[in-house]
């Protein structure tokens, strides 16, 4: 009996010991992950607290008690004022097109460099590579021209501008992940009696899910977050970014409603992310694993 | 169901590498044709070329009577499977079994009727839901083949479709393809560069060599009858060997080597036109060195030997020899174990199924103990 009851707590010691060797690592990452989470949780609280109270006293005082009363009135007056309200709109009717365009045109012209042959394939692809390092600002100003000469409403504006610019970089991501699919795949699927459309369709574009899904998190959340392109183009139709801006009192404080609003304008993102969470690891590990 | 002809066709790339030089072979009706040489040889090549993934360069490619050479795979009603098999990663088994099937409109339940036939040929009847990805290397190969089968095509082509299995399941499958072929009673194009599984499966066998075809004739004529060095060296387990020899000879005409002598006919080498005096390479099988106690036989030439190695097999042993400077293998039975590394003796030849060749040229002037065809 005592030989086994030595047995059992051998191992058990030592299951002590690891857990103690790893409350170093343990503090360090939950001191890390609260340093990263203050600015979030700052936001949050003083979203919650009531005008005024901002140049009195910090939002933490409220955690000691003397920090006065918390309320979501700020919430309730964000939609007092319709621009604002009406700006969470806009940014979905922005952010969806923005995001669903390049996915559609980059699909297909990925699956057109990686398998289909044409004369100057080498030296579009190129081309097109090349269009990655042309800043986005340096576009600003030619494309308000052409805008200004064919008049589409501000939020197409904003929507196929960032379409554009997502093209080349999406493009080039596509046709990485598609170089990893094993060319047999193809062959089979063509001695089966599928023409190019119903690979790309039936075979290629499931198999694609995880680079999709991946690319469409970060193109969705760049478009919500941008700021530049909606304040020169979205005019009377403004993104969440570009109405949180205009919140802004001439001589007073506008804190309450900018971290409230702020603190809203995150949601979206956020739900989005982790619909998508599955995908979005995938597509980082995306061709490591023999299908 | 229907041959498959190759005529004068060639492979180029760009670049002016050549895959295939003037291949010519006919593959009948349901024959079981194998594709087998070293890698590189064009074996693979010349298979996607009937499948229509490879352009021909030059010449014609025939299934049944039809030239296919400008018609499109789906078109060529032909079915193959890949090395890599080739699941759609993303489809069920009856999904990867049916797609075939549904792009060229056949009825839904004749597709249903076709799948399960093919699955309980198969076995794969219990993992119709699975996706690939769930199967073992055995069950994916197999749905690999079933995907070919439910097309009923007119020849199926194979691209090493064993050589991810491991060694036991391969001996098992190689069985299986073997049964499939005598049930579905079709043309086979089989390729693959292990000779063993070309002996054993083909009806006939082409062998290739850096994009030229060396023989094509059945696995018998093969092994007894090679026409050149090349498919006497790649054909046959050990290998045959190959020693270095002249004739002459005093009187009787004889093959002299490095320390010894072997006796021939006069008349064998007059009618290969091999004449006295002409260096040669003698090609002997395995088999064809004996210890001289268990021969069977009395007279056969025997030719002085340093014993290297033993290796037991248990039904028979390798003992491979130091005979005139070179290492030869030999096959014996396990009775000659008794030999000691080290130890000089004797080795019997059997001249019966006697191999010569041009050193220039490697053709074979007496192949299997005859003249050779050329």
């Amino acid at each position: 009996m005592a030989t086994r009851a030595l047995e059992i707590a051998g191992p058990r010691r030592s299951a002590w010991r690891q857990a103690l060797e790893n409350v170093p690592i343990h503090v360090f990452f939950i001191v890390a992950g609260v340093l990263w989470a203050l600015p979030a949780i700052g936001l949050l609280v003083t979203s919650l607290r009531p005008v005024g109270l901002f140049t009195v006293t910090g939002w933490w005082t409220i955690f000691t008690g003397t920090g006065g009363q918390v309320g979501i009135d700020n919430y309730r007056h964000l939609f007092d004022s319709p621009l604002l309200a009406g700006s969470f709109v806009n940014s979905i009717l922005i952010a969806v097109p923005a995001t669903i365009i390049p996915v559609l045109f980059a699909t297909l012209s990925a699956y057109a460099f990686t398998w289909l042959n044409f004369p100057g394939k080498t030296i579009f692809f190129l081309l097109l590579i090349a269009l990655m390092v042309v800043p986005l600002q340096m576009a600003l100003i030619p494309v308000a021209q052409l805008y200004g000469f064919i008049g589409p409403p501000g939020i197409v504006k904003v929507f196929l501008f960032h379409a554009a610019f997502a093209l080349p970089y999406a493009t080039f991501l596509f046709r990485n992940f598609f170089l990893g699919i094993p060319h047999e795949l193809l062959e089979s699927g063509r001695m089966d009696g599928a023409n190019d459309w119903r690979i790309f369709r039936t075979i290629i574009l499931p198999l694609a899910y995880p680079a999709i899904a991946s690319f469409a998190v970060f193109q969705f959340l760049w478009v919500w977050n941008d700021l530049l392109v909606g304040l020169v183009f979205a005019g009377n139709t403004p993104p969440v970014t570009v109405a949180i801006l205009q919140q802004m009192r001439n001589f007073g404080s506008s804190v309450d409603v900018i971290s409230a609003a702020s603190f809203l304008s995150v949601i979206p993102p956020l739900l989005l992310f982790f619909a998508f969470q599955r995908y979005f690891v995938q597509g980082l590990l995306a061709g490591s694993v023999k299908g | 169901m229907a041959g498959v002809v190759f005529e004068h066709v060639y492979k180029r790339y760009a670049g002016n590498v050549v895959a295939i030089t003037d291949m010519n072979v006919q593959i009948k009706d349901k024959e079981f044709m194998v594709l087998v040489g070293p890698s590189g040889c064009g074996k693979s090549t010349a298979l996607r070329m009937v499948a229509g993934l490879e352009e021909i360069s030059d010449g014609e490619v025939k299934i049944g009577d039809r030239v296919v050479n400008d018609v499109a795979p789906k078109d060529r009603d032909i079915a193959m499977v890949f090395q890599s098999y080739a699941l759609y990663p993303h489809m069920s088994v009856y999904d990867n079994l049916s797609f075939g099937l549904k792009l060229r409109k056949t009825p839904k339940a004749e597709i249903d009727k076709r799948v399960r036939e093919a699955a309980k040929i198969l076995g794969l009847e219990p993992f119709l839901e699975r996706k690939p990805k769930a199967l073992s290397g055995g069950q994916r190969q197999r749905v690999a083949l079933g995907r070919a089968i439910v097309r009923q095509p007119k020849a199926f082509l194979m691209d090493e479709p064993l050589s991810n299995l491991d060694a036991k399941l391969r001996v098992e499958t190689r069985v299986n393809i073997l049964k499939l072929h005598q049930r579905l009673q079709t043309t086979f194009i089989y390729v693959t560069h292990d000779q063993v599984e070309a002996m054993t499966m083909g009806d006939r066998i082409v062998v290739m060599k850096d994009g030229y075809v060396q023989q094509v004739d059945t696995p018998d004529t093969l092994y007894h009858h090679p026409v050149n060095m090349f498919v006497a060296g790649f054909i046959g387990s050990p290998a045959m060997n190959f020693l270095p020899v002249r004739i002459g000879g005093d009187g009787q005409t004889a093959l002299h080597g490095e320390g010894f002598d072997v006796p021939v006919e006069e008349r064998l080498l007059s009618e290969a036109g091999a004449e006295r005096g002409q260096e040669v390479i003698m090609g002997v099988r395995p088999e064809d060195l004996k210890d001289p106690r268990f021969a069977g036989r009395d007279g056969l030439p025997k030719v002085p030997a340093k014993v290297e190695v033993i290796e037991s097999m248990g039904s028979e042993i390798f003992a491979y020899f130091n005979i005139g400077g070179k290492t030869m293998t030999s096959r014996m039975d396990p009775r000659s174990g008794d030999m000691q590394p080290g130890q000089t003796t004797q080795v019997a030849v059997d001249t019966s199924h006697l191999h010569l060749f041009d050193p220039k040229s490697e053709k074979a002037l007496v192949s299997g103990g005859k003249p050779a065809a050329n």
